[in-house]
């Protein structure tokens, strides 16, 4: 059977890759795991193993080149198998890409001329916002962030902020976009934007690159040694599940009583777990990260990667930006992510890029288990079944339900107490579960 | 209650008060024969049968008059000096500024200055430059004095009650084009305070500061922008310029989020720079639109009719304002 090379994706950043070598020939036989060429990102140069063995059929990308994520870069395959099927598909999604881009330059050159009327203002008197209009340039919603900030009256982002909305997710109907208390009224009402910060929470997450120490560098050297590239560690713990099942209950009779259009049904005990972890990883942005070339990279959004068995293995979609997003939300992303894994209609950057991983054998009787990393991220959480069983409450016997979770950490990035804190956190928004939808 | 005008008020103002207290006195140029120039004492002098220590004509010389109401004041006696305009007091500014405003402080507080400086300020019409001017921004600049600017009939009598009471310096900047418009004032005894805004109409869409002339625009503008924006704008008169009742703005601007502070007078630090400032420090959370201001033009007044109409903030501009802090001047 016929082995795609493709452009992987080594980074959740990367979005393109140029070929830098490739270290075979046509023709030359492949082992799977062998080296086939060098590639490289917007981090780092990286090599590109081969996941199928064969011969290299042919190189679609020359040296130099530089593709998309996902583009075909070669084809490894049987020596006189028909490869021609793929290096047609290969050439038709290239050119449906071309035209995309030719598309979006047509576009950006539009909004360049409507940004262009800015207006010519000045009056004496003071005020009167003559002079004060001319300094806001019109122009449409995409032209409303200067460098990433978003334009809007400070009680619009007081507003925003009391209700949990999400400025950046606003259209603004203000001067240069501006975000009006209007816009977020309108908001509160359409629930656009909802769920986005939670009003008490920790502020959102920036990208970061953490300098390697001396003994950061020799922990990552001496562990990799030890455990092969990526040096796991376990850290178990076992989570009172009482309340958090109680709510989910109590949500789902609520949600029973509405007739929400395109919500699920019901929210799934997977969805709190979900809930849990983007909530804890932005509180310990140290656990969502990755070990890089060099440094460590703290992730700038927290992207849970979900693994669903299927037919024949295993794929992690991802719900991107969990931690600004309401557990309904939630939800109904995850539904939709794994029907759609199952069916395997799922897009590479659906199932790319996670920041980290839940590895869910609860519907099994597993008690417990570990799961091995997905790199780059930096931990999974193996979650097991909930179990009723006795256990002592101040003093007493009692019977509660309980899961235990297993997450594996990368020693590289994180450290035993590290990750302990992030699981005790993680552990208490689950047996206080209010905690974490405020 | 009486239906009576601004002048009117005034008028019961200094009667009431010179009748309750001996110390009280009227000084200035023709407040006494001739019923005064704008006819605010008219009366005064016969009813205090023609005594001159009780309404006293001066000479045309500014500074030595309110001087002299200075060291009255010191000696115990609570004098109303009236200036026939605000523009004449230029000449008396040493005597306001430099000794009613410091004696409290540089004195050591052996000495208060319960003086009362009155008279209108602003343009009336065809005045041209030197007789049009606003004083308000001028004194409210001053510590050691008080600034009042009542817009109505009933504020007018109330403040200057309080004024000729207050046992400091007190400013009050009446308006010639305010002299004839008529309110409401009870019969009763009342005082209105001093350093209390009152709000003059109530709305929640926008809050339009104002005071003196102005409020009357604000008036108008609101009623405007109702018929034409469906829009109900709070209209907060601050009645006193110095010290100025922020919180009474706050309180209107926390419920509306936008603002527009109109004056008569010159926008450069003028009464709506201070406003301005307040609101952008206190109320930062609240505002949903930078504040807006309506002063008058950065020109002196000229004299021509349809060019002084071009400098006079009126009710319009308000309107345009408003317009803008609320987002409806776009495109």
């Amino acid at each position: 059977m016929a082995t795609k090379v493709v452009m992987a994706q080594l980074s959740p950043t990367m979005e393109e890759g140029r070929l830098v070598e490739w270290k075979v020939s046509e023709g030359d036989e492949i082992e799977q795991g062998d080296i086939v060429a060098e590639i490289e990102t917007d981090k780092a140069n990286m090599d590109v193993e081969a996941l199928g063995s064969g011969v290299l059929r042919k190189i679609v990308v020359d040296e130099g080149e530089t593709v998309p994520v996902g583009a075909l870069i070669g084809v490894i395959a049987g020596e006189d198998e028909d490869i021609s099927g793929l290096l047609e598909e290969a050439e038709a999604a290239a050119a449906g890409a071309d035209e995309e881009e030719e598309e979006e330059e047509e576009e950006e050159e539009g909004e360049g001329a409507a940004a262009g009327a800015a207006e010519a203002g000045g009056g004496k008197r003071a005020g009167e916002g003559a002079a004060a209009k001319a300094a806001e340039t019109p122009s449409n919603g995409a032209g409303r962030r200067d460098g990433g900030r978003v334009r809007a009256s400070p009680v619009a982002r007081k507003m925003a902020d009391e209700e949990g909305i999400d400025l950046s997710r606003l259209e603004g109907s203000g001067p240069g976009g501006r975000v009006v208390k209007a816009d977020v009224e309108e908001a509160v009402e359409s629930g656009v934007g909802r769920g986005a910060a939670a009003a008490a929470g920790p502020e959102r997450l920036t990208e970061e690159r953490v300098e390697l120490s001396q003994m950061r560098k020799a922990i990552a050297r001496r562990l990799t040694q030890s455990l092969g590239p990526v040096p796991h560690f376990f850290l178990t713990s076992e989570i009172d599940m009482g309340r958090a099942l109680d709510l989910r209950a109590e949500i789902n009779e609520r949600l029973a009583g509405e007739d929400g259009e395109g919500e699920p049904a019901k929210i799934g005990v997977n969805d709190l777990l979900l809930k849990a972890a983007a909530e804890a990883l932005v509180r310990h942005p140290e656990i969502n990260a990755s070990w890089g070339e060099g440094e460590i990279v703290r992730h700038g959004s927290v992207d849970l990667g979900i693994a669903v068995a299927v037919d024949d293995g295993l794929i992690t979609p991802v719900i991107r930006d969990a931690d600004r997003k309401g557990l309904r939300r939630i939800a109904a992303e995850a539904g939709e992510l794994i029907d759609r894994a199952r069916e395997k209609d799922l897009q590479p950057d659906e199932y790319q890029g996670a920041t980290f991983s839940i590895s869910n054998l609860g519907m099994f009787p597993i008690e417990e288990f570990t799961a091995i990393i997905n790199p780059p991220e930096a931990a999974i959480l193996a979650v097991g079944r909930t179990v009723e069983k006795p256990v002592v409450v101040d003093g007493q016997i009692a019977v509660r339900r309980r899961m235990r979770v297993t997450m594996s950490c990368d020693h590289r990035v994180i450290d035993g107490a590290t990750g302990a804190r992030f699981l005790d956190t993680f552990k208490s928004m689950l047996e206080n579960p209010l905690a974490m939808l405020l | 209650m009486a239906v009576i005008t601004y002048r009117e008020a005034l008028n019961q103002a200094l009667r009431e008060e010179m009748e309750r207290d001996e110390s009280v006195f009227l000084m200035g140029e023709e407040v006494g024969e001739y019923d005064g120039a704008y006819k605010v004492s008219k009366g005064l002098l016969d009813h205090f049968d023609g005594n001159e220590w009780r309404v006293r004509d001066t000479p045309i010389a500014e500074n030595g008059f309110a001087a002299i109401g200075v060291g009255a004041a010191m000696a115990g006696l609570r004098p109303i000096v009236e200036f026939m305009t605000f523009n004449f007091s230029l000449l008396a500014f040493d005597a306001v500024v430099n000794s009613a405003a410091k004696i409290h402080q540089m004195s050591g507080g052996q000495f208060n200055v319960p003086i009362v400086f009155r008279g209108p300020g602003g343009a009336a019409i065809q005045l041209a430059a030197q007789h049009s001017q606003v004083p308000d921004a001028w004194y409210s600049h001053v510590p050691g004095l008080k600034v009042v600017a009542p817009a109505t009939p009933k504020d007018a009598k109330g403040l200057l009650k309080s004024a000729v009471r207050d046992d400091d310096p007190v400013v009050m900047i009446e308006g010639e084009l305010l002299y004839n418009i008529k309110g409401e004032v009870p019969e009763e005894e009342y005082l209105v305070p001093i350093g209390k805004a009152e709000v003059k109409r109530e709305g929640t869409d926008l809050t339009i500061v104002a005071h003196s002339k102005m409020v009357h625009q604000a008036l108008q503008a609101a009623d405007t922008l109702e018929e034409k924006h469906d829009l109900r704008a709070e209209v907060v008169d601050l009645r006193t310029l110095r010290p100025l009742d922020i919180d009474t703005v706050l309180e209107s601007v926390r419920k509306t989020n936008r603002v527009v502070v109109v004056e008569e007078g010159w926008p450069q630090g003028g009464i709506g720079a201070q406003v301005a400032d307040d609101v952008q420090r206190e109320a930062f959370d609240w505002l949903d639109a930078p504040v807006a201001r309506v002063a008058g033009l950065d020109v002196p007044m000229p004299y021509a009719r349809n060019l002084e109409k071009q400098v006079f903030p009126d009710a319009k501009h308000v309107v345009r304002a408003a317009e803008h802090v609320c987002y409806l001047d776009q495109d």
